[in-house]
């Protein structure tokens, strides 16, 4: 972009200051119908306004960004601007493109990546909080203000177990890794980032709306009855299912139709293949929590009565809906962090992935089991008795196929040459904590040791286990592996073993004496607990600060890598992956000739396998041979 | 979902290439939308299970299965005009896809208005109770689904007046044509449960 445009032309193009704008005019838009209403004396409900308002903002704010241009001229026949195109593109190259409406899958990985660590990092503050009135017996806080610190951070934790890996490292290294340009439908793509902003402001303010006590679960009639920061929560949650439903799509589309000459299916590197399980995960089950979601919201707005029992509705009801989904959303966590792990395995230990067609099987069981066992979170709930013994044993059953991905790790490290280096050593970090994770889950399966275990902090160490454990340790692997390629640079080793070994540490402190306190009858979600459990909980809060305080390792190590760290080299890690065989950082277009693969992503060690790739002067632009 | 990625591609995308990825992105989006209207017939079902007679309190009456019933046959026969332009257009008959575009808009549009004249004359609001959230929910969610379907023809339609749509390049129209059907599958879905059964 050139220099020439004075203020106002640079206004006229779509930019963030345009989007801002357009999301202030929506707002008003959207809320004037009701501001009207009002004023002629129809009683409007405050939770009106902010449905209208918050939707006329969400559009105004897409509109603004330059998201809607390009459809509306095709929609009105009218030429589309190449100019615009081409900038939407990502081919400015400077810094700004991160903070514009952009359609390279890579700068949107980036926007993805940071924008749900920053969220990390806010989320993990407030956990320090929860840890702080957990500390000692007694209440520093107001219940309220507790309940709305506690389901904040229940909440934005979920949406960052959600979409950090798969928004952010998936949508930068699928495409690489499949050998194609860019996702099927670029624009899309855009679009299910610049949808989460907005969401995720209003979650954030929702102490402005007087919180919300329900934690991220919601359920009626509590839902119901809570203040209108209940509402914000709704709004959010919905619109962040909106945007992965979309980005499933078109994650889907992509591996289908865009994998390169000789990228067939049992060629796929296997974080690919946890994607592809996961997107469509994504896919089928999300739509179903946005319906009780809207359906709550209904309720609560239009008088609806689905969950109110005294109108014939069911709450029941709410919670099979909302597990249908969020039971396999805890695989849209875990998968792409399995997948993340099998990634960085072969290339540190210097083998071909164990079992590799037996780890893709056990993905697609995965995602299938997944849909049968979302009840088990209900065994207490009062639904129906002839329901439990098959959920428990279908959950039973879910854990066959996720050991199989454990002993395909073990099966890559045993015999392996081993390289203790960062990323590798989150890989052990997984293999422990999400070990413990998994053999505690057992208990919460069945249903006479659940019948005394539910909702006590048996059941908080057990899923922080499986999520920090199983998706956060996985993100810090892949991310530490990968940083080299999105960058361009090296991460600092010996800080990034000091963030290991500290977050580590910490983290089992932290969690581990919770198995206790939920056996000696520590109720979840509540400020206050038997004064006899203080010394254990102090022990916990200090050590779950000390996580926090690890994490200040981490922001200084990315940062000042990013800034100044060596320069990395297209292939640091000697993988043999196809995104490690461009540039780091790769090109705008990702490779100058879409390559030909010719074997397997993880042939290591054997000598007669040959390149990975083959040079390709003869496939045509859209890589098929000519 | 017409959505078109001509220009963030390139000229280079071949044509044919595009349609599979769109085809293949309309169809995976309808199995989400197959499970969104799911979760609402599953409430439906669930709550009409628990009570006592359907609808659960006596002073509230069905509609009546005369005029949904004409409207039904209505929504199908639209789907019938819009097969009837796929095929004038896979002929490049260009005006005779234009009249079964029209004729498709008409019947759908008629539909909606019967549809928001029943609404009006029902004797039940949407918070009367199970019976009238389940009812307006699943016809209200449809009837935007065909408000949806309405426009995108509306922007088809506009592209054929402009001579934009022929044999070559009609994926948008292909894909309207999809989306329409599947509304129209839905209906039937809907209409033997919640007016018929």
């Amino acid at each position: 972009m050139t220099e020439s445009g004075t203020r106002m032309a640079r206004l006229r193009r779509p930019s963030l200051a345009r989007g801002i704008l357009g999301g202030l005019a929506g707002l008003v838009i959207g809320a004037l119908p009701l501001i009207v209403a009002a004023q002629l004396g129809t009683e409007i409900k405050p939770g009106g306004f902010l449905a209208l308002g918050y939707i006329g903002l969400l559009l105004g704010w897409l509109a603004g960004l330059g998201t809607f241009g390009p459809w509306a001229a095709w929609a009105l026949g009218r030429p589309v601007n190449t100019e615009d195109q081409a900038a939407a593109h990502g081919r400015g190259g400077d810094w700004t493109r991160y903070f514009r409406f952009t359609t390279d899958h890579k700068v949107i990985g980036i926007q993805y990546l940071l924008a749900f660590l920053a969220l990390f990092l806010i989320a993990g503050v407030l956990a320090m909080v929860v840890r702080l009135e957990l500390a000692q017996p007694g209440q520093i806080f107001a219940t309220d203000t507790y309940n709305t610190i506690m389901s904040t951070h229940g909440t934005l934790m979920i949406f960052v177990a959600l979409n950090t890996i798969v928004g952010g490292l998936g949508n930068y290294f699928v495409p690489l890794m499949i050998g194609a340009r860019d996702m099927a439908f670029p624009r899309l793509n855009a679009l299910s980032f610049w949808l989460v902003p907005p969401a995720l402001l209003l979650i954030l303010l929702n102490p402005l709306f007087g919180g919300f006590d329900t934690g991220w679960t919601a359920y009626p009639p509590l839902s119901r009855q809570a203040e209108l920061g209940e509402q914000a929560f709704l709004l959010t949650f919905i619109t962040i299912g909106i945007s992965s439903i979309v980005s499933a799509v078109n994650f889907l589309v992509t591996v289908a139709r865009m994998r390169t000459t000789g990228m067939s299916m049992m060629r796929l590197p296997i974080f690919v293949w946890s994607l592809l399980v996961t997107t469509a995960i994504v896919l089928v089950a999300t739509s179903v929590v946005a319906s009780a979601l809207t359906m709550s919201l209904f309720d609560r707005l239009i008088g609806t009565d689905f969950f109110r029992p005294a109108a014939g509705g069911d709450p029941i009801l709410y919670q099979h809906l909302f597990w249908f989904y969020s039971h396999p959303a805890v695989y849209v966590m875990a998968v792409p962090a399995f997948g993340a792990v099998l990634e960085v395995v072969p290339v540190f230990a210097r083998k071909p992935l164990f079992a590799y067609r037996l780890a893709v099987l056990s993905f697609v069981a995965i995602g299938v089991l997944s849909f049968m066992v979302w009840a088990h979170h209900m065994f207490v709930s009062g639904m129906a008795e002839f329901f439990h013994i098959p959920i428990m044993i279908s959950t039973e059953l879910i854990s066959v196929p996720t050991g199989i991905v454990f002993f395909s790790a073990l099966g890559t490290i045993w015999l392996g040459r081993l390289r203790f280096a960062t990323p590798m050593l989150w890989v052990f970090g997984f293999i422990w904590c999400f070990l413990i994770g998994g053999i505690t889950g057992v208990y919460l399966a069945d249903v006479p040791t659940d019948l005394v275990l539910t909702d006590t902090y048996f059941v908080v160490a057990h899923f922080h286990y499986t999520i920090v454990g199983g998706m956060i340790f996985g993100m810090f692997a892949g991310l530490t592996y990968w940083f080299p390629k999105f960058t361009g640079r090296l991460m600092s080793e010996r800080l990034g073993k000091i963030h290991f070994w500290w977050f580590t540490l910490a983290f089992n402190a932290s969690f581990m004496p919770m198995f206790w306190l939920g056996i000696q009858g520590m109720r979840r979600r509540i400020a206050d607990y038997p004064a006899e459990l203080g010394e254990l909980n102090l022990w916990a809060s200090v050590a779950a600060w000390m996580i926090g305080l690890s994490m200040l390792v981490f922001v200084y190590n990315f940062i000042r890598s990013w800034a100044r760290g060596p320069l990395a080299g297209a292939n640091p890690w000697r993988a043999r992956t196809l995104e490690w065989q461009v540039t780091s950082p790769p090109p705008v277009e990702n490779f100058e000739h879409l390559p030909v693969v010719s074997s397997g992503p993880y042939e290591y060690g054997a000598l007669a396998a040959g390149p990975a790739i083959q040079p390709t002067a003869f496939s045509g632009p859209d890589g098929r041979p000519r | 979902m017409t959505v078109m990625e001509h220009a963030a591609h390139g000229p280079d995308l071949d044509p044919l290439e595009e349609r599979r990825r769109l085809v293949l992105g309309l169809r995976l989006f309808i199995l989400s939308e197959i499970m969104l209207f799911g979760a609402f017939f599953t409430a439906y079902f669930v709550l009409r299970a628990q009570a006592p007679a359907w609808p659960p309190s006596p002073e509230f009456e069905r509609p009546g299965l005369a005029l949904v019933g004409l409207n039904t046959l209505i929504l199908l026969s639209s789907s019938v005009t819009m097969q009837w332009a796929m095929t004038r257009i896979g002929r490049d008959d260009r005006a005779g896809f234009r009249r079964g575009l029209l004729a498709t808009l008409i019947l759908g549009a008629v539909f909606l208005g019967i549809q928001i004249f029943e609404f009006a004359s029902n004797g039940f609001g949407i918070s009367d109770g199970v019976f009238g959230s389940t009812f307006y929910a699943l016809t209200g969610l449809h009837g935007a689904h065909v408000l949806t379907g309405l426009l995108l023809m509306g922007v088809v339609a506009n592209r054929a007046r402009l001579g934009l749509v022929s044999r070559e390049h009609h994926t948008a129209a292909e894909l309207v044509g999809i989306y329409w059907h599947f509304v129209d599958v839905v209906w039937v879905t809907l209409f033997v449960t919640v007016y018929v059964l």
